[in-house]
């Protein structure tokens, strides 16, 4: 009996296999299988015969719309900076997306950073993505040679042993916390449908961190932060950090410096979360390719909650809504600018 | 073992050399007398200018070895570092680190031959050097052709030694601009149409060519159709770097370091290597 | 060569007593313990009584942060204008401490020669390589990710190490290779291995993967451009993120960036890690990049230490710890660019 990662996988290539071979699609982003256990590769597959490399699992942890700019720029007839755009429609191309990856995609469309019409979102709804060091964490010491997914558990083997542990309990913090797994974007389906999830809380993590005594936070936040290497994967994975010169390599003038300074790295953190608030859809994959661990998901969720309660925004629930960063209303809430005194009402 | 401390210098003098104001050359002069003494570079070297607080810049150096008791350097206004330089004042204080790279050959390759010079646009500081050295050595060289170019005439560096060199009788100078412009009786032309005009015969000669790529792109051919082969040129290339001593690897091109194993190769060298320069 | 045999408690004793007179570091155990600890993540300076026990494979980071630690002021300055040594740059006192590493493997061991070709003049390595007395473990077993020997090391390689140690049979052999090892045991109580151990220890050795250097031999043979030109370029440099992981966990990359930072009228040039992932490691101030394409940078890392290093330095810029192949986000494996790349004609 196939689970329902390996029926998803063959409807993934089938439906691929299509779009490739009647010409829908230049090229379709997906997954191919990694070299070690709990991996996959980001792939893009631009012929029918090659779709057969794409998978579909519980360890696609990367956000694959990340690729999209790049990869609808790589389809386009080849043409000089100066050039104009060429007549006619461009090339489409294809790329798996779930909930929070559709999401990403309306923002991208928003920000203008992708033409919604060059893009065949192959919907599937996520049932959560397992943390590869979770797993790792839970049989510490002892080495994983390889994983076999069931559906609703993880057999997990090593050299002298095999074990069975609960998949959800291995699942990341965000997707545990997600109540839109399902794709706002449709235009291929692929599996099943998914309904909203119910979570009473889903900033608990940050009401844990907020309920800390401000020494308590200090202390949180300069041990979090200690062992980050400056490498960046959290920005390069992520798909709204997009910026030709991010604000960490400006020279005239230097926002921040390049060392391995605790000023420094936390100015660099907490400045990428601000340039994510409101944007951001938790989809996880900074803190899923940070070598050193770190949990930076903990400040865009944090700024995701204010945008959420004090402009009723979240990024990319609906294609053509306004931004929230961008968006000026008289009725802004000013709490943080005006006092008592001066304060405007609510609806004045 | 490197030394990374650059050598204190003063600015000693500062020329604006372009109409646009973007380049200026900078006289500079040793604080230490020892270092001062020490100090030997072959034309085609270059040395890290260090301004404390902003950063180094690779740079070539425009005075020859045989104008002792200074340095020049003639620097473009660029980015942060050569702004910084640029608004600094005669008396103050800097840093200077080399010097650094392989230098021309004009011990080996280039003793006894004919000297072809080819400059386009700055890249003419380090022939600059290169010239008066071979003018110093006269006995030593054969025939000297320097052709420059630049894209008008405000744009020409060293115009007062141009005229000195031009009254001399022992070399043939060609200088040309892009255009025609008011005031300007010389040559007109770019310099690899120039170059395809005047320049001799590879008859035991050597050539070195400075310029922006695109330039050197389009000088070889007039070049390559009279008989130069690409043993016989020599290029000077630029790039990224940051200590300029071969261990930090901004600067590769493939396997070769600019900074270390150049930046001067000969054209059989570059073409060896993988275009990402 | 003296050859010792200690107990868990006798290690853990002797490693405490060098920890009395010197800066002893260890692998971290947990991640937030170094967040306080003063030595980068990854290590911790050893006090207490904790265990010296190593987990299979190499340690989260290399050793290269303490040869080639980051930041490392190359110079300080004062630009207060009443100064007259205002923008005279002055070196900083020579560090000549002594520091132990303890629970190293040997492929970072050997990271360290490695590192040392291209730093044989570099005055600031040389000094810390100086300084620093490096006690590690010989592997018993090699993780899935680990191919040291496939690239000029072997697990129970010694080439780096001043004490190397194995544990055989629930004690400890160590042998001290190097009069920095020598100094370090001299005076201490221990017992002298006897033939027993040495014979196992042998026996270890000659049943351990040994160095195979039919790769590098391959790779050397191979044309350049033809390496440069190779298909498997595109579609690495197109899941490539370049991010500095590799880079940056990796015992051999060794490029560095150089900095001035200056704080109220004091300042300091720096150098500190740099990646050729980077776009900014190539950019001229004009604008132009050599390597402004993500594909061009990825081929760089590699062709850097799989060809170039090798033609100009002999071996592989590449220890086999595998610590790129576990962090890489995109799971690009370096061990499978090597296949490919031999596969070129």
């Amino acid at each position: 009996m196939p689970t329902i990662n390996e029926k998803l996988t063959e409807e993934i290539r089938a439906k691929a296999k299509a779009l490739l071979a009647e010409g829908t699609v230049a090229a379709v982003i997906g997954y191919a299988r990694g070299s070690l256990p709990m991996t996959v590769k980001p792939t893009v597959v631009r012929t029918a015969d090659d779709c057969g490399k794409l998978v579909w699992n519980s360890f696609c942890v990367l956000n694959l719309a990340n690729y999209l700019p790049e990869v609808l720029k790589s389809v386009e007839p080849p043409r000089g900076p100066r050039d104009p755009k060429p007549e006619g429609p461009l090339p489409k191309v294809a790329v798996l997306a779930t909930g929070c990856w559709s999401r990403n995609i309306v923002v991208q469309t928003q920000e203008h950073q992708v033409d919604r019409d060059r893009v065949m979102v192959m919907g599937v709804a996520s049932r959560g993505m397992v943390s590869r060091r979770k797993v790792e964490a839970n049989f510490a010491g002892r080495e994983i040679l390889a994983v076999e997914e069931l559906d609703h558990d993880l057999v997990v083997k090593g050299a002298d042993f095999e074990e069975k542990i609960n998949r959800w309990s291995m699942v990341r913090d965000n997707c545990h916390t997600c109540t839109h797994p399902d794709p706002v974007l449709v235009d291929v389906r692929i599996g099943e449908p998914a309904s909203e999830r119910k979570n009473p809380n889903p900033f608990q993590q940050v009401d844990d961190i907020e309920k800390k005594s401000n020494d308590e936070r200090w202390a949180w936040f300069t041990s979090e932060f200690a062992t980050c290497i400056r490498c960046y994967a959290c920005r390069n994975a992520c798909p709204l950090c997009y910026c030709p010169t991010c604000f960490v390599d400006d020279a005239k003038p230097q926002w921040v410096g390049k060392s391995l300074d605790a000023v420094d790295t936390g100015l660099f953190h907490l400045l990428r979360a601000y340039h994510c608030a409101g944007r951001c859809t938790d989809c996880g994959a900074c803190e899923s390719v940070c070598p050193m661990g770190i949990n930076m998901r903990m400040l865009t969720k944090k700024l995701n909650k204010d945008v959420l309660d004090l402009y009723g925004m979240e990024a990319g629930m609906q294609p053509g809504s306004p931004l929230p960063l961008t968006t000026y209303a008289t009725n802004d809430p000013q709490k943080f600018i005006v006092t008592e005194a001066g304060a405007v009402k609510e609806g004045e | 073992m490197i030394s990374y401390l650059p050598y204190p210098v003063r600015i000693d003098d500062i020329v604006v050399e372009t109409e646009d104001g973007n380049l200026k050359t900078f006289k500079l002069v040793f604080e230490n007398e020892t270092q001062k003494k020490a100090w030997k570079h072959v034309p085609g070297q270059f040395a890290m200018l260090s301004l404390a607080g902003q950063g180094e810049i690779p740079i070539g150096i425009a005075s020859s070895p045989t104008e002792e008791g200074h340095l020049l350097f003639t620097v473009n206004r660029a980015g942060k570092v050569t702004t910084a330089l640029h608004q600094m004042h005669t008396g103050e204080r800097m840093g200077v680190r080399g010097p650094l790279g392989n230098g021309f050959p004009i011990d080996t390759d280039m003793k006894g031959k004919n000297i072809v010079i080819i400059a386009g646009g700055f890249a003419v500081t380090t022939l600059r050097a290169t010239l008066i050295y071979l003018l110093e050595h006269r006995q030593d060289y054969g025939k000297i052709t320097f052709i420059y170019g630049a894209r008008t005439p405000g744009m020409l560096l060293y115009r007062d030694e141009m005229k000195q060199w031009a009254a001399r009788g022992d070399l043939d100078l060609h200088v040309t601009v892009d255009r025609e412009a008011p005031g300007w009786d010389g040559l007109v032309g770019f310099v690899p149409t120039i170059a395809g005009q005047v320049a001799p015969s590879p008859e035991n000669s050597v050539a070195l060519i400075c310029g922006p790529p695109i330039m050197i792109k389009f000088t070889m051919p007039p070049l390559e159709k009279i008989g130069w082969t690409d043993d016989l040129v020599y290029l000077s290339l630029e790039n990224r770097m940051k200590c300029g001593e071969g261990v930090c690897c901004h600067c590769n091109v493939g396997p070769t370091l600019v900074c270390k194993d150049g930046p001067v190769f000969t054209r059989t060298q570059v073409r060896k290597l993988p275009v990402e320069y | 060569m003296k050859v010792f045999r200690l107990s868990q408690t006798e290690l853990d004793n002797m490693v405490q007593q060098w920890s009395q007179n010197r800066r002893v570091y260890r692998p971290a155990a947990d991640r937030q313990q170094s967040a306080h600890a003063d030595c980068a993540p990854g290590w911790e300076r050893v006090a207490g009584s904790a265990p010296l026990t190593m987990a299979v494979g190499p340690p989260k980071t290399s050793v290269k942060t303490f040869l080639f630690p980051q930041p490392e002021t190359m110079q300080t300055f004062s630009l207060k204008s009443s100064d007259p040594d205002k923008a005279l740059m002055k070196e900083p006192e020579k560090l000549t401490e002594k520091q132990i590493v303890a629970g190293l493997r040997p492929c970072d061991a050997r990271s360290v020669m490695l590192n040392n070709l291209p730093y044989r003049e570099d005055p600031f390595y040389q000094a810390n390589l100086a300084r620093t007395v490096m006690v590690g473990f010989t592997c018993s077993a090699m993780c899935a990710t680990c191919f040291c020997d496939q690239v000029g090391g072997s697990p129970m390689g010694t080439e780096g190490l001043d004490i190397a140690i194995s544990q055989i049979d629930g004690s400890f052999v160590a042998e001290v290779l190097t009069p920095a090892g020598e100094e370090l045991t001299a005076g201490l109580d221990l017992a002298p291995a006897d033939d027993t151990d040495i014979n196992a220890l042998a026996a270890r050795r000659a049943a351990s993967p040994q160095v195979d250097s039919a790769k590098l031999a391959a790779l050397k043979g191979r044309d350049l451009n033809r390496l440069y030109e190779a298909p498997l370029w595109k579609p690495l440099g197109e899941s490539c993120i370049n991010c500095g992981a590799c880079t940056f966990n990796c015992p051999t990359c060794y490029c560095f960036d150089v900095q001035d930072e200056v704080v109220r009228g004091y300042g300091r040039r720096i150098r500190y890690w740099d990646s050729c992932m980077f776009p900014l490691y190539s950019l001229h101030t004009s604008g132009h990049n050599p390597r402004g394409r993500k594909m061009q940078r990825t081929r760089n890392r590699f062709m850097h230490k799989l060809k170039y290093f090798p033609d100009r330095y002999g071996p592989f810029s590449c220890v086999g710890c595998g610590r790129c192949v576990q962090d890489c986000p995109v799971n690009i494996d370096i061990r499978e660019v090597m296949s490919d790349l031999l596969t070129v004609e």
